[in-house]
């Protein structure tokens, strides 16, 4: 989502760049004098954030839906701890979503161990959420080990993004 | 009987082969050593009376051939080199053509198809340098179990000549990996002959299937579901291709312990088939757990805060071994049945999981981690002595026994620039004779069946 955001403001910098005037040099005039569309107002600038209130993408952008875990580890470090308390501030706000935590590891170890280290790291998160608040009967956990990277390559790059719990809204939000 | 075999194939392994054959002593293939020196058979096509038995007749040389060469213990000689055409299974072959290109054993066959249809297959064993028969079996069956009839051929001749049982007539069930069009990971449970034959698939792309192990019957396996949504154990009888969740949360007694959210992962078969050894989470954590599967109890055997997961059971039903951080690191942990009596067995650095106890009852084979690496090792069971590596590289996971206790088959990663790519490997119990399994794509978590009636 933050790449799709990004892409968006870059979009809007590269359209206000063509609007402005060019330099005065030799170049040749613009081929098409006339357009073919006739200019229209496009109506008021949408100064809101985007998505709606209350959706996925809120939840992802105001909170943040990951936090990542150390090699081979499941506690929490002070920025998932703050990740998790921003998640659980924004569930205080909506209180009938419910959410799905889903461990995740990375491929360097073998299937069994990382299934049981992914709960693990679910649980972790769980714990946490429910220490700040959240109702332990809107969380529901899941671990999916290795069988899900959200980056494939075999880099070590990739096995940090890989160590995380991911929080999913899964029922009681705006779609 | 069966010690003066060992013995003397122990003996033979000290002198060498070649010194053996000299000697003019019956032939014999040692399988506890490395084999470099593997034993040169003959095998020419098994003759026939009609085209279609000629041809049959091939077909079945080809499998025999391909059986008795994956052992790494025999060579099949070029039929290119042969002399004598073998007409008749019934003579005595002319042995010296048979020694003069150093063809140690002869194996010839014979089929017939029968006027209802059956196939009679018959052969004989043969001691070119003794110029004794060694073995002569007929097999009488339905046409389409011809490879069926090839891989029992194939062990009654490796049996012969090793004093071992063999283990070609028998199936393996595993992962097949991939992803979807949305890069969605894909894992199906296949199934198909030892040697690659006969492939399909047991469940289909809609949800992931992992870690599969055999009933000792051969007609169940236990494998890992995530048609729940979470890793789930699942029984699933491959005669009727029905299956069911295990483990309901809210049962009683232990059961009544089950989170509902708690995951259940792979579930191995005690040997007489009648219970399982399972990992299941609690809120605390993994605990090992024995499952009736008469009774359907459920009796709790580890309560420790650490994860306790990959249980195993001896061949004897006694004793489990299982793999635990409670020492800080994974280790492996042997207990008794009921949980009492918990030892360590492995103490080296690194992570040792995975564990597989031996049908022999000797050994344990595990995964071992360490300074980057991955390590399929085994050691004595008790713990005493040291550790045997047999290989080692990227990625190692899921040893798998042959039914005999000579081979190991193993899912092996190598590193890739999209990835690492799996592949289901074999070695043998010396560490040699390294061969990838004719699986087609990537493939992991393999599960070795019992010789097949």
């Amino acid at each position: 989502m933050k790449i799709k955001l990004f892409a968006i403001a870059a979009l809007g910098a590269f359209a206000t760049a063509c609007a402005s005037t060019p330099p005065v040099d030799d170049t040749p005039p613009m081929r098409d004098p006339d357009p073919i569309v006739e200019p229209d107002d496009t109506g008021p600038v949408d100064t809101g954030p985007g998505y709606q209130l209350g959706s996925t993408e809120h939840f992802v952008e105001a909170a943040g839906d990951r936090v990542f875990f150390g090699l081979d580890r499941s506690d929490l470090s002070d920025e998932a701890r703050m990740t998790l308390r921003r998640q659980a501030a924004w569930l205080a706000s909506y209180p009938g979503a419910r959410i799905l935590v889903a461990g995740n590891c990375d491929e360097r170890g073998t299937r069994e161990y990382n299934l049981a280290l992914g709960a693990r790291r679910a649980n972790a998160a769980r714990t946490y959420l429910i220490s700040q608040g959240v109702d332990p009967s809107r969380i529901s956990t899941t671990s999916y080990g290795k069988e899900r990277p959200t980056c494939t390559q075999s880099s070590e790059t990739c096995w940090a993004v890989n160590r995380n719990s991911t929080t999913t809204l899964v029922g009681g939000y705006t779609n | 009987m069966t010690r003066i075999l060992v013995l003397f194939a122990a003996l033979l392994a000290l002198i060498g082969w070649s010194a053996a054959s000299d000697a003019q002593e019956p032939l014999r293939v040692d399988v506890t050593q490395g084999n470099l020196d593997p034993m040169p058979i003959a095998v020419p096509d098994f003759v026939g009376a009609s085209n279609e038995a000629l041809r049959r007749g091939a077909d079945i040389t080809r499998v025999v051939a391909n059986d008795l060469a994956s052992s790494g213990l025999f060579t099949p000689v070029d039929q290119d080199a042969f002399i004598e055409d073998i007409a008749n299974i019934d003579l005595r072959p002319r042995f010296s053509d048979w020694r003069v290109i150093n063809a140690d054993a002869l194996l010839v066959g014979s089929v017939t198809i029968q006027e209802d249809g059956r196939l009679v297959v018959g052969f004989r064993l043969w001691d070119t340098r003794l110029e004794e028969q060694l073995l002569g079996l007929q097999y009488r069956t339905a046409p389409e179990n011809w490879r069926r009839v090839a891989h029992r051929l194939a062990d009654a001749v490796y049996e012969r000549l090793t004093g071992e049982t063999g283990y070609f007539n028998t199936r393996i069930v595993y992962v097949s990996e991939g992803r979807g069009i949305e890069g969605e990971p894909i894992r199906q449970l296949a199934l198909m002959d030892q040697d690659g034959a006969n492939p399909s698939f047991l469940t289909d792309r809609s949800y992931m299937a992992l870690l599969p192990n055999y009933s000792p019957s051969a007609q169940e396996i236990t494998y890992v579901s995530f048609l729940d949504g979470q890793a789930t154990t699942y029984l699933y009888n491959l005669e009727t291709g029905r299956q069911e969740a295990l483990f309901a949360s809210g049962g009683a007694g232990a059961a009544s312990q089950v989170d509902p959210d708690g995951q259940s992962l792979s579930a191995r078969f005690s040997p007489d088939g009648s219970e399982l050894a399972v990992s299941i989470e609690t809120r605390s954590g993994h605990d090992i757990h024995l499952f009736d599967l008469q009774t359907r109890n459920l009796q709790r055997l580890t309560q420790h805060p650490a994860d306790d997961v990959e249980p195993s059971f001896a061949p004897d039903g006694e004793r489990i071994v299982f793999s635990s951080a409670r020492g800080g690191g994974s280790q492996l942990y042997v207990m008794n049945r009921d949980g009492s009596d918990v030892q360590r067995i492995t103490f080296g650095s690194g992570r040792y999981t995975t564990p597989v106890w031996s049908p022999r009852g000797d050994l344990i084979a595990f995964t071992k981690q360490v300074g980057g690496q991955f390590l399929l090792g085994v050691v004595r069971a008790d713990g005493s002595g040291i550790e045997r590596i047999l290989y080692e590289g990227y990625f190692v996971d899921t040893p798998a026994w042959s039914p005999n206790g000579r081979v190991l088959l193993f899912t092996r990663g190598e590193a890739r620039s999209n990835g690492t790519r799996y592949e289901i490997w074999s070695v043998d119990l010396a560490g040699f004779n390294l061969r990838r399994l004719a699986t087609g794509g990537m493939a992991s978590d393999p599960a070795w069946s019992p010789l097949i009636e």
